[in-house]
């Protein structure tokens, strides 16, 4: 049923630090493999050994530079996956039912026995969270590792998503965003965690933590950013010092 | 967007047998529809196969078609289901509209009510489609009204020239002249609508940008760096489509010639060559009018997408939006 739930019993989600990802792509690599072998198997991929590899994954790692007005720049990684809206736009498009946002928890899926491969929902979906698979003909998408993190044979601190798990920098958090006392919802509420594309009025359950402030490294006693140009003057140099500069100048 | 070609062969095609529909239905209301058995057959069968062949081509595109039907379910929420739905309700006046309108299986008052309902349902249709790409706030190109306006008048516009085209190559004189002032006329508000669209698309301020889209925006100019991938990805060939602006400066200049201006050249000319007992010259444009609708509406819609922009490029190097 495409038509979205009022209010959901929880609302899982992630919160990625942007102070602590290295960009170092091990969460997208975990997302792909776990899933490869999940509910949405085959994770496929197109000419995986050939010249052009393509295929479909459910996590993306870009990297930002911004640059102020002082021209200071400050590199950022930027994980990038499903955000499990709340008002999600990809599942009221979904002509046939396929996609869904779940009532227990907030988890948006795709139903891929139904899915007709119209693509509609990619183009709602304003984070390009959503990957078609040509070969399946039906529309894939991060299933916050539904598969995982319910888990019973699973031992208990192994049951959150693939890419929270394998994070080694400790991005990466996972919880109920619903609870204002949880883990996550507290780290939200103490580092300013923000929406993105606020605009497009998505209501995303995930939240970003936006990078601390940079010390920019100029004045005081830090180390400088650059070598000082050669000093030309003999001014205060020792006697040895001068007689060596008048024979080489 | 990808301007894929299934879709622009569907939105065309039954746009164009849409159109047909809906002024046949008003030429019955007007007691001017001609009911003769061969001109029915080959009108009303070229409006269903316009129908039929788009509805059919934009099944083509989907991953799955053999699951079209389910399309239907979720009327509810989603544009495309409700164009769906619509389109199949719809053929039923229409289907009989047409049987009383050839055959005459039933008295014409009633031809007139079933050819009203069905113009309304395939209004409704094309609304439905119109919304279908209007709704989508991630497509500030296509997320206006003007949208709807252009699916809406195009759709009866290309519909009217053709039928003005075909009444005259069966030498109904007064509906064709009907049909021509009506042409004209739709040209007239196409050519308006379109001018608008386009000034939107010049002139809207960005709903979304790069900084909004990584919340990155209050560090300053925020560029990509680094891709998370080195070759091309679905979102990319899906929605990351990008024209060169000369390219489109220059299609939407044939878009207006051969769409717009052209047409209504021929239908004023063919007119005089008509009423002026030249009925082959006049026929003859009016068969031009008809070609060049098709190939300045077909650029029309190709860049209708070609130049519709995805928030989600806003992760890969797009500025703003
Ligand atoms: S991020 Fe995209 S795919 Fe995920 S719920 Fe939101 S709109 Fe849907
Ligand atoms: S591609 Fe599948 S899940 Fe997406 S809108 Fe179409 S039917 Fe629904
Ligand atoms: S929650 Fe699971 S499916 Fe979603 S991005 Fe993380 S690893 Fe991938």
């Amino acid at each position: 049923m495409t038509s979205l739930p009022k209010t959901t019993a929880k609302k899982l989600g992630l919160v990625v630090d942007l102070d602590i990802c290295v960009g170092c792509h091990a969460c997208a690599v975990n997302c792909k493999e776990w899933n490869a072998g999940a509910k949405s198997a085959p994770l496929t991929d197109y000419d995986p050994y050939g010249k052009k590899p393509d295929g479909v994954w459910f996590n993306r790692v870009h990297t930002y530079e911004t640059t102020d007005e002082a021209g200071h720049g400050q590199t950022v990684h930027f994980p990038r996956s499903c955000l499990h809206c709340e008002d999600a736009p990809c599942v009221t498009v979904c002509p046939t039912g396929a996609s869904y946002k779940r009532e227990e928890d907030g988890i948006v899926l795709v139903n891929e026995d139904i899915c007709i491969g119209c693509k509609l929902c990619s183009w709602a979906c304003p984070y390009g969270a959503r990957e078609y698979d040509e070969n399946e003909g039906v529309m894939k998408k991060c299933t916050l590792c539904v598969d995982k993190i319910y888990n019973e044979n699973l031992p208990e601190e192994s049951r959150v998503p693939a890419c929270v798990s394998t994070c080694p920098a400790g991005a990466r958090s996972f919880g109920d965003l619903g609870d204002p006392d949880s883990e996550v919802s507290k780290l939200v509420a103490a580092r300013g965690g923000y929406d993105l594309m606020p605009e497009q009025g998505t209501k995303p359950v995930n939240k970003y933590l936006p990078p601390r402030p940079r010390q920019d490294g100029r004045g005081g006693d830090k180390a400088p950013r650059m070598l000082e140009h050669a000093d030309d003057s003999t001014e205060g140099a020792g006697l040895i010092a001068r007689w060596v500069d008048k024979i080489l100048s | 967007m990808h301007p894929a070609k299934s879709v622009i062969f569907f939105t065309t095609a039954s746009g164009a047998g849409y159109g047909m529909m809906i002024w046949l239905g008003v030429l019955a209301a007007l007691g001017m529809l001609p009911q003769e058995t061969v001109f029915g057959i080959l009108v009303f069968g070229l409006a269903f196969a316009l129908i039929v062949g788009g509805l059919l081509s934009s099944t083509f595109h989907l991953g799955r078609p053999e699951r079209a039907w389910r399309a239907m379910s979720q009327w509810r929420t989603s544009w495309l289901s409700r164009e769906g739905l619509a389109a199949i309700i719809g053929f039923v006046p229409l289907g009989l509209f047409a049987l009383v309108a050839i055959f005459s299986i039933a008295d014409m008052a009633l031809g007139v009510v079933l050819g009203l309902v069905g113009a309304a349902m395939a209004l409704l249709t094309l609304y439905c489609t119109a919304m279908i790409y209007a709704s989508l706030k991630t497509i500030p190109a296509w997320h206006n009204r003007w949208t709807v306006a252009g699916y809406l008048v195009l759709g009866p516009m290309n519909g009217a020239v053709i039928l003005a085209f075909l009444l005259a190559v069966f030498g109904f004189e007064e509906a064709a002249g009907t049909m021509r002032t009506i042409a004209g006329v739709m040209i007239i508000i196409g050519l308006t609508v379109k001018t608008f669209y386009w000034k939107h698309l010049a002139t809207a301020p960005a709903t979304s940008t790069a900084g909004s889209a990584t919340g990155l925006g209050h560090l300053g100019k925020v560029e990509m760096t680094g891709s998370p991938h080195d070759q091309d990805n679905y979102l990319l060939r899906e929605m990351g489509f990008r024209i060169a602006r000369k390219h489109a400066r220059k299609l939407g200049r044939i878009a207006i010639v051969l769409g717009f201006w052209m047409p209504l050249a021929c239908l004023l000319v063919a007119g005089i060559f008509l009423d002026g007992g030249l009925p082959a010259a006049g026929i003859a444009l009016l068969f031009v009018a008809v070609i060049a609708c098709q190939i300045g509406i077909t650029a029309e819609r190709w860049l209708f997408f070609a130049e519709a922009r995805h928030a989600v490029t806003l992760y890969y190097g797009e500025k703003a939006l």
